[in-house]
């Protein structure tokens, strides 16, 4: 049961929902940059939300399956195409043996997620299956997928239940609420922290009401934007602490720095805000050239934004489960287990 | 927000962004053992709690830091009750004297100067020292684990002895051997892999830090003391072929 990469594409790496219970040891948490998409594809493809997908970046691989089976795909709108022929986003999506799946120009966003039903075989390290690029662990072989490189797939269809299956997914309706989707906003929400208040006000107000410009050197561990300089009020060297994801720290250059899923655990710079997790996605979506822009609310404002998500995934996860009666139908028993 | 009811209690708790508990020691300018040790003895505490819905607490200099999954919590609690909950821990230890966490002493051998200590000399000039004085004073008694981050198993090790007092350097060294044992404002870091470093290079450790495969996957956790053993070339060269 194993997918051929025929092309790596730009930067495809298997990611989870993260390594946790390790910071305390310095082990970044890492994992799907845009949670919110990974979770989709999962959920899609008859999946629980931490089973691995393949994050895709900016330009997709092209792959070659070699058993059947069912995928779905979230995030980057990149133009996939399954033998050529165009497939849409946020479907489940049948595959047989021999098909190949391709992308194409993007047409939005930065980052797509290829969820398999059934997930892809990757020793967990730490508890995650997700690739640490920096310390070269977990996901595959902790690396970004090469040219010829071999994937496991952890189960597979009955091919002569294929069609079947496809008539049922034809009819299956899904709604996706824009809570869900990446609804474009004009602004990233974000919120005070403990060290706002060691930045000068005309700093604060300059953060929350400036256009920032996404520089090229913005990637998995953090997005670097240009824009006014915010200062402290006075230069103090601060003790290292813990950072979060969506951070946004502010190196002695006075350019801020929005932390992202291979962040350190650590950092010494100050930090004049926190994205909100709701609007984490908006930022794992944008590109380096694009502008980002931030808007203040308030703590509880971002909680229960967050709770609406989750609510939100908890009714989508009860509404796919014909789906996931119909997969376990139409699977392959495991071969492996006694 | 201090803790309400609670303002005997040196410890506040600030939200750092919707999913993570910033726990802020009073003493928060200087780093300083004792208030790391209260880290490390919060955190413990913290941890015994078992408190549903965290998924990490990671201590530092003068923080504490709860990071939590709001999918965790089971349907009768929420973020009100985390923070209560966390209350509860801070009133029991205002209650009672800090119980001592008993924590282990490392020895971390380290080769000084020479090829493994480009920045030795530098070190003992800056400091109006001899190399061999760095030396003594950096291996002197245990120093302590203040936390471990920047990269898995990368421990902040202080507080080292007054005359050992260099900032860090100008412009980075753009690729730093693993294990480079390096110095700079009284604490030593040590770089698991190689990596690119701005602190002063005194030594090396042929030891593995850090090991996924291995259980604990790190050498060195937050509260441990360390002690640094002078070894010679040959015998680092002889540790570093047995960790092959």
């Amino acid at each position: 049961m194993t997918i051929t990469v025929v092309k790596p594409g730009l930067l495809s790496t298997f990611q989870d929902l993260g390594r946790f219970g390790h910071q305390h040891l310095g082990v970044p948490v890492g994992g799907a940059m845009d949670g919110r998409a990974h979770r989709l594809a999962n959920l899609l493809a008859g999946n629980p939300e931490h089973e691995a997908t393949l994050e895709i970046t900016l330009v997709g691989p092209t792959l070659q399956f070699h058993s059947a089976g069912c995928i779905a795909i979230s995030g980057a709108q990149l133009n996939p195409a399954l033998n050529g022929q165009p497939v849409p986003n946020n479907r489940p999506l049948t595959v047989r043996p021999s098909d190949i799946l391709s992308f194409g120009v993007r047409q939005s966003g930065l980052r797509a997620y290829l969820a398999w039903h059934g997930g892809y075989v990757l020793p967990p390290v730490l508890g995650s299956r997700s690739t640490a690029l920096r310390s070269g662990m977990g996901g595959f072989y902790g690396r970004a997928l090469r040219k010829g490189d071999s994937i496991q797939a952890g189960a597979a269809l009955h091919s002569e239940q294929l069609d079947a299956l496809q008539k049922q997914l034809w009819n299956l309706k899904v709604y996706l609420p824009a809570i869900l989707g990446l609804m474009p906003r004009q602004s990233v929400r974000a919120t005070r922290g403990p060290q706002t208040d060691l930045f000068t006000p005309q700093s604060v107000t300059g953060f929350f009401s400036s256009e920032f410009r996404i520089s090229t050197d913005s990637e998995r561990m953090g997005y670097r934007l240009f824009g006014p300089e915010l200062n402290l009020e006075n230069t103090v060297e601060l003790l290292s602490e813990a950072t979060s994801f969506g951070s946004v720290q502010v190196p002695p250059d006075g350019q801020p720095i929005v932390l992202m899923a291979d962040r350190q655990t650590t950092g010494g710079y100050a930090k004049i805000a926190h994205v909100a997790t709701v609007d984490l996605p908006l930022v794992a979506q944008a590109m380096p050239g694009e502008a980002l822009r931030f808007t203040e609310i308030s703590l509880s404002q971002a909680q229960q934004l967050d709770h609406q998500r989750e609510e939100a995934f908890e009714r989508l996860y009860q509404t796919l489960k014909p789906l996931r009666q119909w997969l376990q139908a139409a699977s392959i028993p495991d071969p492996t287990a006694a | 927000m201090t803790v309400a009811g609670l303002a005997d209690s040196p410890w506040s708790i600030q939200p750092q962004g919707d999913r993570t508990l910033l726990l802020v020691h009073e003493c928060q300018g200087q780093a300083s053992v004792d208030t790391g040790k209260k880290c490390a003895a919060l955190a413990h505490a913290l941890r015994h709690a078992a408190i549903p819905g965290i998924t990490d607490i990671v201590p530092a200099f003068s923080t504490v830091a709860l990071h939590y999954q709001p999918t965790l919590f089971g349907a009768s609690t929420s973020i009100k009750s985390l923070s209560a909950q966390v209350h509860k821990v801070l009133s029991a230890r205002l209650e009672g004297p800090d119980a001592p966490v008993t924590s282990r002493t490392v020895d971390i051998p380290v080769c000084y100067g020479g090829q493994h200590g480009p920045d030795l000399e530098h070190v003992a000039a800056h400091c109006q020292l001899s190399s061999a004085e760095v030396i003594q004073l950096h291996s002197d008694g245990a120093a302590y684990v203040f936390m471990l981050g920047f990269a898995p198993g990368a421990p902040y090790i202080g507080m080292h002895d007054q005359r050992l007092d260099i900032a860090r350097r100008n412009t980075p060294r753009l690729a730093l051997p693993a294990g480079s044992v390096a110095m700079a404002n009284r604490q030593t870091i040590i770089y698991p892999n190689a990596s690119p470093g701005g602190w002063h290079v005194i030594g090396a450790t042929p030891l593995s830090l850090f090991d996924a495969s291995r259980e604990p996957a790190a050498v060195l956790q937050p509260g441990d003391r360390v002690c640094f053993v002078p070894i010679s070339p040959s015998e680092f060269h002889c540790l570093k072929q047995a960790q092959a």
